[in-house]
């Protein structure tokens, strides 16, 4: 490869040497957003999580569910391209590294908001200093670590011949292309290595991801409250995860096809495929939502009721049904049909899916927590602009994040589309 | 080694809420102010929690004075990601405030509601910050805090008899923690339950003893006697 490679995918290196007004306006944005996301953690630090609208029996929301949220996010990434790396599919070439940088950067947010959900981040140290292994937490804590470095590597190690390339037959920023190319020369040998780390990696990943999703689950459901002690919990969360991963992926996609120019990369057939995963997974989100409340509904506890009226015809109603309809309503109609199943037949349903989602976890941290099994009462939550101002600044670091990545590296898999040529 | 337990009689139980008054009093817990209140973000590590039932039209209420239940098998021990809260040699669950990284896993774990936050650093207005109890250390913020049976009390007590070479009598146990002592009705005993003499073990084997939320498995050491109905 050399840098004819470089004039053929002109529209995937354009942002690499060309930073126009629009690029300055739109990281601005994206600056400013996250900037009064710090300042309002900071006003948090310094006062108390008073400023937020924690209260007892509401002990747990906002970073608790953003968490889950930007974790399931990373999902779509990682997962959908090691199984279609597995499974041989032609048609993820030009979409899977787009799909692995979702991880990368919505894992970091997600796991950052763990921080910002504890009351003392000075002492999160003792964690790792005088962690238990009996804790939930801890296996969340190291299980994100270790996904962390897995997809991380994911990334990466799969680039290295494109950064090889840019090393060799790009101007600027020679000494970090030169670093990050660990000295590869694109030999037999070489060749053969990078593929089977590759195949590796994406054979361990699947697992990993399962069991981080799994742990996250497991944080609400080893605890006996109402409604979160299930085992259902472990399995619906993956899947769960995957369907919003899966679900951003497209939007993500198509931002970047109109943007960047990348139609060529990015065709419909892409958005089809992804379509009709999608559409599985509306389906199984359907199976797995109607047996945990039928089987609640059906045992009639009295504890799992007060949860299970709250959440279908109490306060949380409007959520709820708002959320059948984001996840299921809209996108199934929308992704049965192949005439519909086009990109903005796709994106529709993928944006429905992504807040419905968001709604789900939102539906399965607070209504809980407001039915105390002892008779206090009913709990209430109202989030304040602080919890609104940092999920704003999470959703925009992770956009930040993204468009810092096209910045410095090919956002397709350029090498792997030229070997696919020859 | 004794296993504290505690003792609550429902039958004469007046609900006046003089332990829960005592007990802010004598552990140093901070005023929220009724804005705070209103949020449900005041701190009371014994509350009377009443239980109104509507049974066929007839109005039923109960006040159940409620400190931690100190579990044999506490769930919010488990959970502790850092072992900030613990259970200590004598059955009792401890907190360590200078250890806990206040993600309020054990406040939601815990099955009673019995946890507490610190959502702001603790506030004493004069003259209170003057009468803080020796002993207690004050919270800071960000920490959960909780019931520990007044456990200054008891070192303190177990301390004076030590020093007078002799064993902590159950009659002085009794009325230790300051909840028991401030109770007009005399109806909270505190104790041995490993003894099966003392006063909690024999009031333990009433016929009208019971636990809160005892299928979840917790063991509580705090055991009611329910009232009798006529």
């Amino acid at each position: 490869m050399d840098s004819a490679a470089l004039d053929k995918h002109a529209p995937i290196y354009k942002p690499l040497w060309h930073t126009g007004r629009r690029f300055w306006v739109w990281v601005g944005i994206l600056v400013l957003i996250c900037a009064a996301g710090v300042g309002a953690y900071v006003y948090q630090l310094v006062t108390g999580l008073g400023v937020t609208g924690l209260n007892r029996p509401v002990l747990w929301s906002f970073y608790i569910i953003n968490c889950v949220f930007f974790i399931a996010i990373s999902y779509g990434g990682t997962m959908t391209s090691a199984i279609l790396r597995i499974t041989g599919a032609r048609w993820r070439l030009p979409i899977t590294r787009a799909a692995e940088v979702v991880t990368a950067c919505a894992l970091a947010i997600g796991a950052i908001n763990i921080v910002l959900d504890m009351g003392r981040p000075d002492r999160v140290l003792n964690m790792v200093l005088r962690g238990r292994f009996e804790s939930p937490i801890l296996w969340d804590f190291y299980a994100i670590m270790l996904y962390m470095v897995c997809s991380l590597a994911y990334l990466y190690i799969p680039m290295i011949p494109d950064i090889a390339n840019l090393r060799d037959s790009f101007s600027r920023r020679k000494r970090l292309y030169t670093f990050l190319a660990l000295g590869w020369n694109g030999s037999k040998k070489q060749m053969h290595r990078l593929e089977k780390a590759i195949d590796l990696l994406a054979v361990f990943i699947i697992p990993i991801a399962v069991l981080v999703h799994s742990v996250l689950a497991w944080l609400f459901s080893m605890t006996t409250q109402p409604m979160w002690h299930s085992e259902l919990m472990g399995p619906y969360f993956v899947m769960g995860a995957i369907y919003s991963g899966v679900a951003a992926l497209i939007v993500g996609l198509a931002v970047l096809r109109k943007v960047m120019h990348l139609e060529d990369y990015f065709q419909p057939t892409q958005f089809n495929n992804l379509g009709k995963l999608l559409f599985t997974l509306t389906l199984v989100w359907l199976y797995f939502t109607g047996a945990e409340y039928l089987t609640t509904w059906y045992g009639q506890e009295p504890a799992h009721m007060a949860v299970f009226y709250a959440k279908t015809s109490g306060e949380f109603a409007p959520f709820f049904w708002a959320q059948v309809i984001l996840c299921f309503v809209i996108p199934f109609p929308i992704l049965v049909s192949r005439r519909l199943r086009t990109i903005w037949g796709t994106v529709i349903a993928s944006t429905s899916v992504v807040i419905g989602m968001w709604l789900e976890r939102y539906l399965i941290i607070v209504p809980t927590l407001t039915r105390p099994r002892l008779p206090y009462g009913i709990g209430a939550y109202t989030p304040t602009w602080v919890e609104w101002a940092i999920m704003a600044a999470s959703a925009a670091a992770v956009i930040l994040l993204y468009t810092l990545f096209i910045k410095f590296f090919p956002i397709v898999s350029v090498w792997e589309l030229e070997e696919i040529e020859q | 080694m004794p296993r504290w337990g505690m003792v609550i009689d429902l039958d004469k139980c007046t609900a006046c809420q003089a332990c829960t008054l005592a007990c802010q009093a004598e552990n140093n817990v901070p005023f929220s102010g009724p804005e705070q209140a209103a949020m449900g973000r005041s701190i009371h590590w014994h509350e009377v929690i009443a239980d109104v039932k509507d049974e066929h039209g007839e109005l039923h209420a109960r006040f159940i004075p409620r400190p931690c239940m100190h579990c044999e098998d506490p769930p919010c021990v488990t959970v502790c990601p850092v072992g900030a809260t613990y259970v200590d040699d004598e059955g009792l669950v401890r907190m360590d405030y200078d250890v806990c990284i206040g993600c309020r896993y054990c406040t939601t774990a815990c099955p009673y509601g019995i946890r507490y936050f610190n959502f702001y650093a603790p506030e004493f207005p004069e003259p209170y910050d003057q009468h803080l109890t020796p002993g207690v250390p004050v919270r800071p913020v960000g920490v959960v805090e909780k019931c520990s049976f007044c456990i200054h009390r008891l070192e303190r007590a177990k301390r004076e008899a030590a020093a007078k070479g002799r064993e902590l009598t159950d009659s002085e146990l009794v009325l230790l923690p300051a909840c028991n002592q401030a109770c007009p009705a005399s109806a909270r005993y505190f104790g041995d339950l490993d003894d099966p003499e003392s006063t909690v073990s024999r009031l333990a084997r009433n016929p009208r003893a019971f636990k809160l939320l005892e299928d979840l498995g917790t063991e509580p050491k705090v055991i009611y006697l329910g009232e009798e109905k006529n």
